[in-house]
């Protein structure tokens, strides 16, 4: 059986979902935003409400998520991604709207509107890219930057406090990485939180798991925001090759942000 | 042994080389070519079709959703 | 046919947001318009109507939630005071740029910064002349009293939608706090998601099976998409300043000289025309109603009767007198006479600074 008897449409396992634009992604090679994209789509076409589904894009290196999804969307300020949800939801509260946000985006300039919408219980889902960076402006410190990592703006690495030496040792510096995550988990208004990753196969079926279940919670639901933080890579700021990268994230990235749900159906998950 | 064979299509012009398939293909069937596409990447491409088993794996991975898997029982 | 009451400015906007079908208001408290929200929490507006009120977090939050539910055609409203207006802005030029229709409510209270709670007249720059970045305007209507608080609203939306920009009504801490007699319209049903739909196609509300998917962005890194729209949006603001000016003259006629004053100083300007005419002084009263577009032909044509010379009336340090001075361009005289810190000018001082200032002895 050669090749060309095997590529034929009744053969067909696997291919991108049609509820991506045939828009080429703009992000680097090897970034996890495709990977993402890809299985948000996946998701929406498998629930069969690419018709009734509204986006949110960021600022940040998403901001043009909307040019890839086949289905309406809205671009965001800068962190103000879940406020936009949250005026699309209220207004339209049979339609499923998800918003798409990276780190900086989400946890530092949009951290109000964050904790706000997760903490009014509103009926929306949340996907939460962190790769520890901002990728858009060029590879600057995240509030998820890891201690020690360097960035443009941490060029000898992110120190919580000054390190010793000089008589400043101790004294506030740039900060400890921030749990977000962990943090909206606590509140009552969210539904389903947890934590995944898209570096390979395994992690993906899972990572589209969780991402089905944040949607089916919405469409099933009336309140509680279902949140899905997904550990990502930087390769072009990480400056490493693609492949690098992702053996980097699990080295470096998941003892810090490790995977798992964090809260199932409104209650925290005991470790 | 297998009752099935896999194979995979690449849109080779959208490919960016980036190799996640390649490393993620359990039975090692795909490559980055020594040619280059219209935007001077490696695309992936089948190195050792015989060996493919249609498990979509490099299809899941894929960033930039450019690979189609197929499979067909024997 | 409507039904008359005796309400508060503030209390009438909320009504009015009410009573002309609005979908939602997103908002947060600041003195002296915290009574906008409170009445429109009293008044449960979702059984109501099925208006959704939601207090926001920041004023950032509640501009952004009318950025998403504007985004989607529904008719939405905020309204703040001077420095929550200020957290606004960033959200009024993804408006601007977006090209979402929505209408919101300054009642202005002094400052700089924190300032003070009294009424001012101090945001006619940061309202008419943009307080976000790029080239945009947003239209700027200006009640002078409990009614246009009131009717403004209807006004307001009809021409945010008629233009997809953001409409502003400009009012001030005396206008939002004083009771008036006031004639509400009938309750005017909501439109429904079909009518939405239907008339505005640019709505992001969930595609309809097999057309193109919407995207409402403020974003083009193309630099000549980028220009091309900003094109577009000047061409829209041209036909604004074409077809959409609003004023009322008192007393112009026979005027010699024209006192300039909007909102509340107008109601006092006013006063001001009948002691100068008891006087036997040849003075009226321009009250612009749109702030921008800004009634520059009116001053022209009045110049051209013979008008001698003008008095901007304003609760600030001289703001609108600059778009009076384009207007004359030298032609007359234009001065400005303001009191602020929350002080409201008396007829009799506005009077006198007419004679002393313009009309010399």
């Amino acid at each position: 059986m050669t090749v060309q008897d095997i590529i034929k449409p009744e053969n067909l396992v696997y291919q991108k979902s049609k509820l991506l634009t045939n828009k080429p992604f703009h992000y680097c090679p090897g970034c996890g935003h495709g990977t993402v994209h890809r299985i948000i789509a996946e998701v929406l076409e498998e629930l069969g409400v690419g018709d009734k589904t509204i986006g949110v894009s960021p600022v940040g290196c998403a901001v043009m998520a909307y040019d890839y999804f086949d289905v309406d969307f809205a671009e965001a300020a800068h962190g103000r991604a879940p406020a936009v949800a949250t005026g699309i939801k209220r207004v339209w509260p049979d339609k499923v709207v998800f918003s798409y946000q990276g780190d900086g985006d989400l946890a530092a300039i949009g951290t109000c509107e964050t904790i706000h919408t997760c903490n009014r219980g509103e009926n929306i889902t949340m996907i939460f890219v962190n790769n520890g960076i901002y990728g858009m402006t060029g590879g600057q410190m995240a509030p998820t930057t890891l201690e020690g990592m360097k960035t443009a703006t941490t060029p000898y690495g992110r120190k919580a406090t000054l390190p010793a030496g000089a008589g400043f040792d101790g004294i506030p510096n740039n900060g400890y990485p921030l749990h977000i995550t962990e943090l909206i988990a606590r509140l009552p208004g969210t539904k389903y939180v947890t934590r995944q990753a898209v570096y390979d196969p395994a992690h993906v079926r899972n990572a589209k798991k969780a991402i089905k279940k944040a949607f089916e919670n919405q469409i099933n639901g009336k309140s509680g925001v279902n949140f899905v933080e997904i550990v990502s890579n930087c390769n072009s700021n990480w400056k490493m090759e693609p492949v690098a990268a992702n053996k980097w994230l699990v080295e470096n990235m998941l003892p810090e942000y490790p995977l798992g749900d964090i809260k199932v159906d409104g209650k925290l998950v005991e470790k | 042994m297998a009752s099935f064979k896999g194979a995979i299509s690449v849109d080779t012009e959208r490919c960016k080389g980036c190799g996640v398939c390649v490393v993620n293909c359990p039975m090692g069937v795909i490559s980055l070519a020594k040619e280059v596409n219209g935007k001077g990447y490696n695309y992936a491409y089948m190195a050792e079709p015989d060996k493919c088993i249609g498990c979509a794996s490099c299809g899941i991975v894929c960033p930039d959703g450019v690979i189609s898997v197929y499979k067909a029982k024997l | 046919m409507g039904e008359l009451k005796l309400m508060k400015g503030n209390e009438a906007l909320a009504e009015a947001a009410i009573r002309y079908g609005a979908d939602a208001y997103f908002g947060y408290p600041i003195t002296p318009q915290s009574e906008v929200i409170e009445y429109l929490s009293e008044q449960n507006p979702y059984e109501r109507t099925g208006m959704v009120v939601l207090q926001a977090e920041s004023e950032l939050a509640a501009i952004n939630m009318v950025y998403g539910a504007g985004a989607s055609g529904k008719r939405v409203m905020t309204s703040s005071s001077s420095p929550g207006v200020c957290l606004k802005q960033e959200g009024l030029a993804y408006i601007a740029g977006a090209e979402i229709p929505c209408v919101f409510a300054d009642v202005v209270r002094g400052g700089p910064g924190l300032g003070t709670i009294q009424p001012s007249q101090a945001d006619y720059f940061q309202n008419t002349k943009g307080g976000g970045n790029g080239d945009y305007r947003n239209l700027v209507l200006a009640p002078a009293s409990v009614q246009e608080m009131c009717d403004f609203v209807a006004l307001g939306f009809d021409l945010a939608f008629k233009y997809r920009m953001a409409a502003c009504i400009l009012s001030d801490g005396a206008i939002g706090q004083m009771m008036e007699k006031v004639v509400l319209p009938d309750q005017k049903p909501r439109m429904t998601d079909e009518e939405i739909k239907a008339k505005y196609p640019w709505a992001i509300n969930g595609r309809k099976n097999g057309t193109q998917h919407r995207i409402i962005t403020s974003l083009d890194l193309d630099s000549a998409k980028m220009e091309e729209h900003n094109i577009h949006l000047q061409k829209k603001y041209k036909e604004i300043e074409e077809n959409e000016v609003r004023y009322e003259m008192i007393n112009c006629d026979d005027a010699e000289y024209v006192f300039v004053a909007y909102g509340s100083s107008a109601r006092i300007a006013q006063k001001s025309v009948q002691l100068g005419r008891e006087a036997g002084l040849k003075v009226g009263l321009l009250r612009p109603i749109t702030l921008w577009p800004y009634p520059t032909k009116a001053i022209d044509a009045l110049i051209k009767k013979g008008v001698k010379g003008f008095l901007s009336v304003e609760l600030s340090c001289g703001q609108m007198i600059e778009d009076v001075r384009l207007a004359c361009n030298g032609r007359v005289k234009a001065e400005h006479f303001g009191r602020v810190g929350g002080i409201i000018h008396t007829p009799e001082e506005v009077l006198e600074a007419m004679k002393k200032q313009i009309i010399g002895e």
